[in-house]
């Protein structure tokens, strides 16, 4: 076999066998019950006791969101600060000037809500300190934030009527020092031997073989990036994310990020089954994700392997495949490989320009972010999912003729309103987003902000609209990745993906809290003949089918003025 | 909101403090044990840094083996690749305009001898590496030129050839700077 074929199997296999007692670990750790980080009780209890926490208090699912969102919002405030003072804030070796406040909007939402778009380069747009102490930060508090909303969740599923569903700075503070911080710190010692630079020195120069003068930028990259995978953020510590070569040195590294991005994701899928302990019905769910990834991973590689038939037709070898925008250390196979996960995932970190992929893995990569769901990202992968199993439930109920009901309750009128109001929002923000830049493309190119709408594109036709809609989709899931050829360093995409960013995040904790918690409230009602198996694999091809509806009948138009077109017109 | 808003203030406040201060000073230090320090591996010709282990440099003269073209000319203080789309006209022209320029300083290369990472722009704009083939389909360029022969050029490219991981997983390749002071050694 090929080795870029195996390296790909090897890498997705490695996931599995880590993510699953990860899963059970998970599980331990909010249940409660002992694990091997119990070593971390003292520090938790002195968060907690400098923070005046007190983690008996259970909260009801509107005090969950409540905390939730009230440290949100001082996360925003304190990196929009930072970000416009950065220029006179120490830690900036290389005198990098403060952010615009329309960039610094932008950039301090995007971090925020684990999306990680970035409208400015690392190298010039950001210094150590906003490095380390906004975006690190950020990466760590905002994948905890994803956890413990789903743990609220998870909570609510059990059988039990009840009103307190655990404590959420307990379910936050746990998920970092539990699981991201440990886990973090493994990572960033394996990169810190694989040559990614670890300290905070400023820019080097040298003058190179040919005589040239080089400056290199650097800093304490690696403490970065494994938070940036683990916890599916994605945003990169230089321009070109994980395809820079001190960002991903080598195919180690990049084995080691790709299965940090997937692990908490495929993790906390085990860790339903085992925290409710229902695993029949993680399973079913883990294989409905699983059925959704290979779907979009076949084609991807297969059309990154054969490579562009428009330069085949210059008579040049494509042996290794399509090369533009890709790194020779890592081949086309395990780029297609990256260019999926990162987008079912939410990570939104790149190791190629997407920009410059095939249309048909153009294509992929959108249904991915599209969709949302398959893994998805950290904690809130499984939130969206949690949408669309309340629709299967609901229509299956309507087709068998009784009332639809989940875990033992009733899904009814205001369960179902919430649902179809979350599944709609996606489609709706994106289509409109991308409806509006057209518009403005067209009728005002001529516009004066720091990129002038003529200009945006950075290829014509087809390819352009694609770039569009991508930057639309990619801020709605809350992934973060560009067809980069967009110029989207002035307000209009600033502010317009900055709204779309807060709406794509919030809403989707908000609305399946807001459905679990309401369910848990309900009457139990006992399983009998009647009721619908929620662990068989005929619930499971029923949320498939409500996916593929939702994302392929809203979404398909669009899909097919952009990359789909272009596919059949590149010969 | 008062009853959520103080624990939220001091619980970003010590938060900040162990994800942001504590956890990279202590991968900072771990760094340090490592063989670039942490500061990133240079590589040495004659007693001078000529370079970064991991990031590709320019390469453009015949002497030495080239590496990828680069959207940023190999501006180590930027980094980007060219975001063409695959049915870009323009770009199409870019990588025609490249061939022909490869052909020209490479008499004898027929265009089905060019892999295609030496006329594509890479991700970063500073791939390091090219493939095995890609450094073969030089060696009687530079043969010619440095007045080696190319038998001691293809056994040099081979030296440097890195295996797949463990023989097993990925690409293989070949890192041009590396390469190009091994060459620039074996002259003497």
């Amino acid at each position: 076999m090929n080795t870029e074929i195996s390296g790909v199997i090897f890498t997705y296999l490695l996931t599995l066998a880590l993510a699953i007692p990860l899963g059970r670990h998970i599980a331990r750790v909010f249940k409660g019950e002992k694990n091997w980080l119990d070593f971390m009780a003292p520090l938790e209890r002195f968060i907690f006791r400098f923070s005046g926490i007190d983690t008996k208090k259970e909260m009801s699912w509107k005090q969950h969101l409540f905390a939730l969102l009230t440290i949100n919002s001082v996360w925003l405030i304190y990196a929009f600060v930072c970000l416009m003072a950065q220029g006179h804030l120490p830690l900036n070796p290389d005198a990098n000037p403060g952010q615009s406040p329309d960039t610094a909007f932008n950039t301090a939402i995007s971090f925020l809500v684990n999306c990680n778009l970035q409208h400015y380069s690392g190298e010039s747009g950001a210094t150590y300190f906003t490095q380390h102490f906004v975006f690190m930060f950020l990466h760590f508090v905002s994948a905890a934030t994803g956890i413990a909303a789903l743990i609220v969740v998870f909570r609510a599923m059990k059988d039990k009527i009840t009103d307190k569903l655990g404590n959420f700075w307990d379910y936050f503070v746990k998920s970092i020092t539990r699981i991201l911080l440990p886990i973090s710190f493994v990572i960033a010692v394996i990169f810190a031997f694989n040559g990614m630079t670890t300290s905070y020195a400023g820019k080097d120069t040298f003058i190179s073989m040919q005589g040239d003068t080089v400056h290199v930028s650097r800093g304490p990259v690696a403490a970065l990036v494994a938070i940036k995978h683990l916890g599916t953020n994605g945003g990169g510590w230089f321009g070109a994310n994980s395809a820079h070569p001190i960002e991903n040195p080598n195919y180690l590294t990049n084995t080691t990020e790709l299965v940090a991005q997937c692990l908490i994701p495929i993790a906390l899928v085990f860790a339903l089954g085992f925290y409710l302990n229902k695993k029949k019905f993680s399973y079913v769910i883990f294989g409905v994700m699983t059925i959704g990834m290979l779907l979009f991973m076949i084609p991807t590689i297969n059309a990154e392997l054969n490579g562009n038939p428009a330069i085949a037709h210059m008579g040049v070898s494509q042996t290794t495949g399509a090369m533009e925008g890709k790194e020779v250390r890592f081949g086309p196979a395990n780029s297609a490989y990256w260019s999926v996960m990162t987008t079912i995932i939410s990570t939104g970190s790149v190791n190629s320009m997407h920009d410059s992929a095939m249309p048909m893995s153009g294509t992929m990569m959108l249904m991915g972010m599209m969709v949302n769901c398959f893994y998805g990202g950290c904690g809130v992968g499984i939130l969206n999912f949690y949408i669309f199993i309340i629709i299967a439930v609901f229509i299956s109920g309507l087709m068998v003729g009784r009332t639809p009901e989940f875990f033992g309750r009733k899904i009814e009128a205001r369960e179902m309103k919430i649902a179809s109001i979350i599944a709609l929002l996606h489609p709706f923000i994106i289509l409109v987003g991308a409806a509006i830049s057209s518009y403005v493309i067209v009728h005002m190119p001529g516009a004066d902000w720091a990129v002038k709408p003529s200009a945006w594109l950075n290829n014509p036709g087809n390819h352009g609209f694609a770039e569009m809609l991508y930057e639309y989709t990619s801020s709605a899931a809350n992934n973060g990745s560009g067809f980069e050829g967009l110029g989207d360093g002035n307000i209009f995409w600033n502010v317009t993906t900055g709204i779309v960013m807060v709406l794509g995040r919030f809403l989707p904790i908000i609305g399946p809290l807001a459905i679990a918690g309401l369910l848990a409230n309900k009457k139990f009602i006992p399983a009998s003949a009647g009721t619908l198996k929620s662990d068989t694999s005929t619930f499971g091809i029923m949320i498939f089918a409500v996916i593929m509806i939702i994302a392929a009948l809203s979404f398909f138009p669009a899909l097919a003025l952009g990359p789909i077109a272009e596919h059949f017109s590149l010969k | 909101m008062k009853t959520y808003l103080l624990p939220s203030l001091k619980l970003t406040l010590i938060l900040i403090v162990i994800t942001a201060g504590i956890y990279p000073l202590a991968i900072a230090g771990v760094g340090k044990l490592t063989p670039g320090h942490g500061d990133g591996e240079t590589l040495t010709y004659k007693g001078r840094v000529v370079g970064y282990a991991l990031e590709g440099q320019k390469f453009t003269k015949d002497e030495y083996f080239w590496g990828r073209p680069s959207a940023v000319d190999y501006n180590a203080a930027g980094s980007g690749g060219s975001n063409k789309g695959p049915s870009n006209p323009d770009y199409l022209k870019d990588v025609e305009k490249r061939i022909e320029d490869f052909l020209k300083h490479n008499p004898g290369v027929t265009r089905a001898q060019i892999p295609a990472e030496m006329v594509t722009a890479s991700g970063s704009g500073l791939d390091p590496d090219i493939s095995p083939a890609g450094a073969q389909v030089q060696v009687a360029r530079i043969a010619k030129v440095r007045g080696l022969s190319a038998d001691q050029l293809t056994k040099l490219v081979d030296e440097h050839t890195e295996k797949p991981l463990f023989g097993l997983f990925g690409p293989s390749k070949v890192n041009v700077l590396k390469l190009n002071i091994a060459l620039e050694e074996l002259k003497k």
